[in-house]
């Protein structure tokens, strides 16, 4: 990294306030309405929505249509939280064989296996497999062409 | 009198770890990083260790068994470090009673208000959490001095049966075994040359220098030894910065008087601690890779914002010129500074020294003329005498032109996995 490209370091994001208008915005045609008055008062932060625990949050970008299911598509990105430990019914991030994926981990007659989000995959019990899990999905961002 | 346990916890081959939190492929198999350029190996895992590849070897010697799919060699990723480096430091933050960064991948934590079973119990919760919110390995050394838990830090790396945790009373039958077996030379602060002073003496070993008079050893050797005596006793006496250990990295940092949030006195206070820096490294005849620039604000302040952010600016190349020192911790002070947080304390820390005269360094490193370094030496070594002689700060350096002309070679870097939206990990649905 060049000094000049430097990005902030993540594990404390700074607050990215979003002006919360509390009265409703009035497009009259009696002029413009007073910026000072649509903006009092508080701010929403969507880190604090989204990243519960900055040093364990992680960003991913998804690729592959298997998680469709679950509303986890092509291009989405992840929020991935280290510091969760997994239990069955969550979206993880694991390593398997050498790889990096998204699968959801579900007991099924008392095993454990790692589900797709689409009937083209079949679920893979966990015991076949070389798998450790990396991280647990707090949520997906899914961003519309606009 | 008993004094509270200070931890020392120590990433294990961090650089590595960072590439192969995000690259399981690199898991278990030997891995070498590369300087600027990538000139040479400044840091390797423990399979590139065993394969006999030292510190400093340049990249090209190692081409072969690159070519073969035997070792992986990867470019430097500061801005990845430095990331997780602060990752680190917050999960160490939340779970103790306090850190005092020492290096990018060394931290002191305090234990103050714990008793010893409840102090190994919570170092045994930091060990797991880091790994598991990071993914970087750590080992923890505990005892009542920084000497000790130097000692008890290097303990748990190497000996398994610690399971990466080592506590050390000061005055148990552990602590003796453990220092009758360290070398002098392992002991923080203490050199060859004292060493060497010392076996004429009969001291050859931490627990012989434990046992010595240290007032005895105050008058025949020097007032830094006896507190290096006292603190292997379990007595706390030497602060961070002190020691005397021929330096990895130099850090200079300050609280302020009062908190404060101004961009400007933040500016005059990473300058002077720059600057500082860079006279310590030519001091040391080091030259310095990168540099880490952090801010804190006050921890038991809960009223207040709180933010202590760190970064890493690599440098064009290894340098001890303060001029580019100046202007990456200035960049890398505006990257993070955020207005409305009062804070308390900022430092730098000149991360990654090599020796000034090693040869490599020109051959290898450097983008510049010759020309151009023996200037920049001259410079600094006037700069060096004027303040020695006129006293400290007489001349500074003004605020820092920004360099364009940095060509950084880095062609095996991995993506900016935690600081660029452009290049996050992709993970397969």
């Amino acid at each position: 990294m060049r000094a000049s490209e430097i990005f902030q370091a993540h594990p404390a994001p700074p607050a990215q306030g979003l002006p919360h208008p509390q009265t409703t915005i009035r497009a009259g045609i009696s002029g413009f309405p007073s910026p000072a008055e649509d903006y009092v008062g508080r701010t929403l932060d969507l880190n604090q929505r989204l990243v519960k625990r900055p040093s364990a949050t992680f960003f991913m970008t998804v690729t592959g249509d298997s998680m469709e299911g679950f509303g986890i598509q092509d291009g989405d990105t992840l929020v991935v939280d280290r510091s969760v430990n997994a239990k069955p019914g969550h979206i993880l991030v694991a390593l398997v064989d050498g790889e990096v994926i998204v699968k959801r981990y579900e007991l099924l007659s008392g095993r454990p296996y790692l589900c797709s989000g689409n009937d083209r995959y079949a679920p893979v019990p966990v015991s076949d497999l070389d798998c450790q899990v990396w991280g647990v999905v707090r949520s997906v961002i899914h961003e519309f062409p606009v | 009198m008993t004094y509270p346990m200070i931890g020392l916890v120590d990433c294990n081959n961090f650089y590595v770890s960072c590439e192969r939190v995000f690259q399981p492929r690199l898991e278990g198999v030997p891995v070498g990083i590369m300087s600027n350029n990538d000139g040479c190996v400044i840091a390797r895992s423990r399979e590139l260790k065993a394969l006999g590849v030292k510190m400093g070897t340049p990249a090209f010697q190692l081409q072969q068994w690159v070519s073969q799919g035997r070792i992986h060699l990867l470019s430097s990723n500061y801005e990845l470090y430095g990331d997780m480096s602060a990752r680190v430091r917050e999960v160490l933050e939340e779970f103790s009673a306090g850190v005092d960064p020492y290096s990018i991948d060394e931290m002191f934590v305090r234990f103050d208000g714990f008793d010893d079973p409840a102090t190994l119990d919570l170092a045994r919760t930091l060990y797991r959490k880091v790994r598991q919110f990071t993914g970087i390995p750590v080992c923890v050394g505990v005892a009542p001095s920084r000497t000790l838990a130097k000692l008890a830090n290097r303990a748990a790396k190497e000996r398994p049966e610690y399971g990466g945790v080592c506590m050390l009373t000061g005055d148990d039958d552990e602590t003796r075994h453990l220092l009758e077996q360290t070398e002098l030379g392992d002991v923080w602060g203490v050199g060859q040359r004292l060493v060497e002073r010392l076996a004429i003496q009969g001291i050859k070993t931490a627990w012989d220098l434990r046992c010595a008079d240290p007032k005895t050893v105050r008058r025949r050797f020097a007032v830094t030894l006896e507190r290096t005596a006292r603190e292997l006793r379990g007595t706390p006496c030497i602060e961070m910065n002190e020691s005397d250990e021929p330096r990895q990295r130099i850090m200079t940092s300050r609280s302020f008087g009062r908190l404060t949030g101004e961009l400007s006195e933040l500016q005059e206070a990473i300058r002077q601690h720059a600057q500082r820096g860079a006279e310590k490294l030519r001091a040391q005849q080091s030259h310095t890779r990168a540099v880490l620039v952090f801010l804190k604000t006050h921890r038991h302040r809960q009223d207040l914002a709180q933010y202590s952010p760190s970064i890493v600016a690599e440098l064009p190349e290894p340098t001890d010129d303060s001029r580019p020192i100046l202007a990456a911790a200035q960049q890398a002070l505006e990257a993070i500074y955020r207005p409305g947080y009062r804070f308390m304390k900022a430092g730098v820390m000149l991360l990654d020294l090599v020796d000034a005269h090693r040869e490599q360094l020109s051959l290898l490193d450097s983008s510049g003329s010759a020309a151009d370094r023996e200037r920049s030496e001259r410079l600094m070594s006037t700069l060096d005498e004027l303040n020695q002689k006129m006293g400290r700060g007489t001349v500074r350096l003004g605020v820092p032109r920004q360099n364009a002309a940095w060509h950084l070679r880095c062609a095996h870097r991995t993506p900016r996995w935690t600081t660029q939206w452009g290049e996050l990990l992709s993970v397969k649905a």
